[in-house]
């Protein structure tokens, strides 16, 4: 069982938002938040396989929202299409709209290179390159047109630094990314995409390889930087998602069931689904 | 009991295996034994630095001469060429055929190249002797076409599907999550190819680069073909050379049994084996880095 300790949270969403009555209204509408991201009537076909459907979801500015569900519920597409990792997954097609900041990134004249610059991705498994840490980082400002060796490393350390990385790693910044454990590994790839100063960042089941202890700090981490950062992730793990989201979308098998504050979805939910899922009954 | 028999046939045809794997070790060494062997006495006679450094090879004066240094020469110039050639072609094709050709351009060119390479060396010969030699002599106005800089390129094109098929398979081996990880970080292809995915396999192409040079410099028929057979040291890629595969292969059925001409050849060839060596050993150590680099990241 699922120990549910919500009651004892205080985080923003807790206070003045419009819980939402009608549960058909999935969208979420809460009215003091800013809508970063709307996704509207989105639809993503791989081959044949009808992998989302019709999905209205509204994402808030500097706010954290959790995507859950079981396994092929289409939670990862999801948060792939909002920087357009999807774009490579040959035999697929995304239709309906996101839009980023009321600008629709699968638009005419949209460019997922600049997309991309805007919304940062941090993946399942931590996937440094096989250069320095300092390079690591640096690969990313200079790709966004940093040319200056002191910006570059002043950026370098105070990315690390904002990652929690900075103090452990001091004096091997040379060394090669891979010799890191895997919990410095994943907080050097945050560390890589804060450095170039997303707007959002998706977290695609962050912790799924890590241990405990790596897990809670980057959880910290996700808590610190949602002060900055509009934020998605997407989490197997419940108690992730109760620690570190303000919002939380429950997806099963393509279709979003629920979408709530964390609160409401953990303590009250309004589907039968979503309740048997979060309890654990299934998935 | 039928149990047992299991066994015992199955521990037969394991020694069976071992028996044939032990085979090639001692075919192996029994060439290494012989080429020794017979060239010992060339280096004893002759003296290995006169071999190396003489810059006359006149094995058939009297007295004869058996300097090699021009064949080495001759071997070097053709196998630069080739490498000029072949380098930059075999690496633009395999980064093409990975990172930018589509699913059916792919499923054609992949197997065309695999298809170039296996077309018989006297075949590229044929055409350097027919077309290229008479072409560059005309347009470069050479006294002969057939010449180092003819030999480089006819090997050239002919190392180019290997550096290509083998540097497409390193290239297609760096984990798809660098790519990821470079594209989420908003860089466009061309910075990707170039900063992850090439950095990421540069081992695997520098070994596919040696394995190209290993062939070039091994290479028999298309210098005996084309590369005009002159033992002179030559000053420039347009001048006549002739490598020391060319001269084994030409000069060794005129060579009476164990003269000093006859060791001479086998120490050329075991000088040329001592280089395919080095390069072959190169590539493995290189090789065998590379897959701890990357076994590091899974």
């Amino acid at each position: 069982m699922i120990k549910l300790d919500a009651k004892n949270r205080t985080n923003s969403a807790d206070m003045g938002y419009t819980e939402i009555k009608d549960p058909l209204n999935k969208v979420g509408n809460f009215l003091p938040e800013k809508t970063k991201i709307k996704a509207g009537n989105l639809n993503f076909y791989y081959g044949k396989t009808h992998t989302l459907k019709d999905i209205n979801l509204n994402i808030y500015e500097k706010k954290v929202t959790a995507i859950i569900g079981p396994s092929g519920c289409g939670k990862s597409t999801f948060i792939r299409l909002l920087n357009r990792m999807n774009d490579f997954v040959a035999d697929s097609r995304a239709e309906g709209e996101i839009l980023i900041d009321e600008n629709n990134i699968f638009g005419k004249t949209a460019d997922p290179v600049e997309i991309r610059k805007r919304v940062g991705m941090v993946f399942q498994k931590p996937n440094p390159f096989p250069k320095s840490i300092f390079d690591n980082i640096a690969y990313g400002l200079e790709i966004n047109g940093a040319k200056d060796r002191f910006y570059i490393e002043e950026k370098v350390v105070n990315s690390l630094k904002k990652s929690a990385l900075f103090e452990e790693i001091r004096h091997r910044l040379r060394d090669n990314a891979l010799g890191l454990s895997g919990g410095q590994q994943q907080r050097l790839c945050i560390a890589r995409c804060i450095a170039i100063e997303p707007e959002i960042i998706l977290f695609d089941e962050p912790c799924a390889s890590l241990d405990p202890i790596s897990t809670a700090k980057i959880e910290e981490l996700i808590l610190e930087l949602k002060k900055d950062y509009t934020i998605v992730i997407v989490t197997h793990n419940m108690q992730q998602a109760l620690r570190v989201s303000d919002y939380t979308a429950f997806f099963l098998m393509g279709e979003l069931i629920e979408y709530n504050t964390t609160k409401k979805i953990f303590e009250n939910p309004s589907d039968r689904r979503t309740e048997d899922y979060i309890t654990g009954r299934f998935g | 009991m039928a149990k047992k028999g299991e066994k015992i046939k199955e521990k037969l045809i394991e020694y069976f295996l071992f028996a044939l794997s032990l085979a090639s070790l001692v075919f192996l060494a029994g060439i290494v034994v012989t080429l020794f062997r017979e060239s010992l006495p060339a280096f004893r006679d002759i003296g290995f630095f006169r071999m190396i450094a003489g810059r006359d090879w006149y094995p058939t004066y009297d007295p004869p001469d058996f300097g090699i240094l021009p064949l080495i020469a001759g071997s070097f110039l053709v196998t630069l060429i080739s490498i000029l050639i072949s380098v930059p072609l075999g690496l633009a094709g395999a980064v093409y055929i990975s990172e930018l050709a589509g699913k059916k351009e792919k499923a054609f060119l992949k197997p065309a190249l695999e298809l170039l390479s296996s077309i018989p060396s006297v075949v590229y010969g044929f055409w350097g002797m027919v077309f290229l030699a008479p072409f560059l002599q005309k347009h470069l106005e050479l006294s002969t076409g057939y010449c180092a800089l003819a030999a480089g390129i006819v090997l050239g094109i002919m190392s180019t599907p290997i550096i290509a098929s083998l540097s497409e398979d390193a290239l297609n081996y760096v984990p798809r999550a660098f790519k990821e990880a470079s594209y989420a970080l908003g860089a466009n292809r061309w910075e990707t190819v170039t900063r992850v995915i090439i950095p990421s396999a540069a081992s695997g192409i520098i070994t596919s680069v040696i394995l190209g040079t290993g062939r070039a410099i091994g290479e028999t028929m298309v210098v005996l073909m084309i590369s005009g057979g002159s033992a002179i040291l030559p000053q420039s890629f347009l001048e006549p050379v002739r490598p020391m595969t060319s001269a084994i292969a030409a000069e060794m059925g005129e060579a009476a049994f164990g003269t000093p001409h006859y060791h001479s050849l086998f120490a050329i060839a075991l000088i040329l084996f001592g280089i395919t060596f080095v390069l072959n050993l190169a590539a493995e150590m290189i090789a065998k880095k590379f897959r701890l680099k990357l076994g590091a990241s899974r």
